[in-house]
């Protein structure tokens, strides 16, 4: 292993696990973002059907 | 098959899918880095080599992405597949980030071996297009906002930049390259010593697998956000008592 290029080696793997772990993340974070959203999202349009329905009731 | 044209339909298959997926596509890479660094080093290159293990396969990946881009574009506009777009959208980021990997790991190889991290050879050139039509994509998808304009558009693009994909593969050919010829796809076989070149498929299988774990979980993204945006659609409509917050943003 006592390579004279083994700098680049190493440059060259971590380079690839942080584009990989960055990729991984911008996925899974957008997702549980957009999860969250969609409850919100769904509260939300539970409420304005309710709110609508109480209205044409009066 | 036609039923994974319902996003219902395929968000619950992906959702069982997905941890089998993910778990083969742990394994595979540490299956794969084990006998990477397990290899022998090569008797011209030495330690150097093992960059082929991340190289080669993100080269491929950034191909073969761009290829299910270019059958996603097809069922866009040809077939008007309702997830077509969805997938097309989902795969670009991943497509610019192999490619990234593979431009990367390609110039920290480049200057060990050739003596420069860059030169305007055929091959990287072409791949460096391929970068670049990626972040075009990616930028087209953010620039218009309305999401059926937008999936046209990227489609016709996708489809025009499908003749850089030859150009990759045959520029070691047709043009005097300072890039290696083929030497796993070639007629006659592999040129590669055994002992390098299980290391190399095994990799190229984990980052197979990694693209169709992350692929899904994208796709599953632009499900949900069609639906947040549906949702606060009919939320305003029903009452307008929506909040600017439940916006989705990037839609």
């Amino acid at each position: 292993m006592a390579d004279p290029h083994m700098g680049f080696v190493i440059a060259a793997y971590a380079v690839a696990a942080a584009t990989i772990a960055a990729m991984i993340g911008a996925v899974v974070v957008d997702g549980r973002r957009l999860d969250a959203q969609m409850a919100r999202a769904a509260r939300a349009l539970e409420a304005a059907r309710l709110g609508a329905r109480d209205a044409g009731g009066r | 098959m036609a039923n994974l044209a319902n996003p219902t339909v395929f968000v619950d298959l992906s959702r069982r899918v997905l941890p089998w997926l993910a778990a083969a596509t742990a394994a595979l890479f540490a299956l794969g880095l084990f006998l990477s660094f397990a290899a022998p080093p090569d008797y011209q290159q030495g330690e150097t080599v093992k960059i082929m293990y991340l190289h080669v396969p993100a080269a491929w990946m950034a191909t073969f992405i761009y290829a299910v881009m270019v059958a996603a574009s097809l069922g866009t506009l040809v077939w008007r597949h309702p997830l077509a777009d969805a997938a097309q959208k989902a795969a670009a980021p991943l497509g610019a980030g192999f490619t990234f990997i593979c431009l990367a790991t390609g110039s920290l190889w480049g200057k060990p071996m050739w003596g420069t991290y860059w030169v305007w050879d055929a091959r990287l050139t072409s791949v460096l297009v391929l970068f670049i039509l990626y972040l075009g994509l990616i930028a087209l998808w953010r620039a218009i906002d309305d999401p059926s304009r937008a999936a046209r558009a990227a489609a016709i693009l996708t489809l025009v930049g499908a003749v850089d994909l030859p150009i990759i593969k045959f520029s070691v050919d047709w043009w005097n390259t300072l890039h290696q010829p083929a030497s796993v796809f070639r007629l006659g076989g592999p040129t590669i010593a055994p002992s390098l070149l299980v290391p190399l498929i095994v990799m190229s299988l984990a980052f197979t697998c990694l693209f169709l774990t992350l692929h899904l979980m994208a796709i599953r993204n632009e499900i949900l956000r069609r639906r947040i945006a549906r949702a606060t659609m009919l939320a305003a409509a029903d009452g307008d008592r929506l909040k600017p917050e439940f916006a989705p943003r990037g839609a």
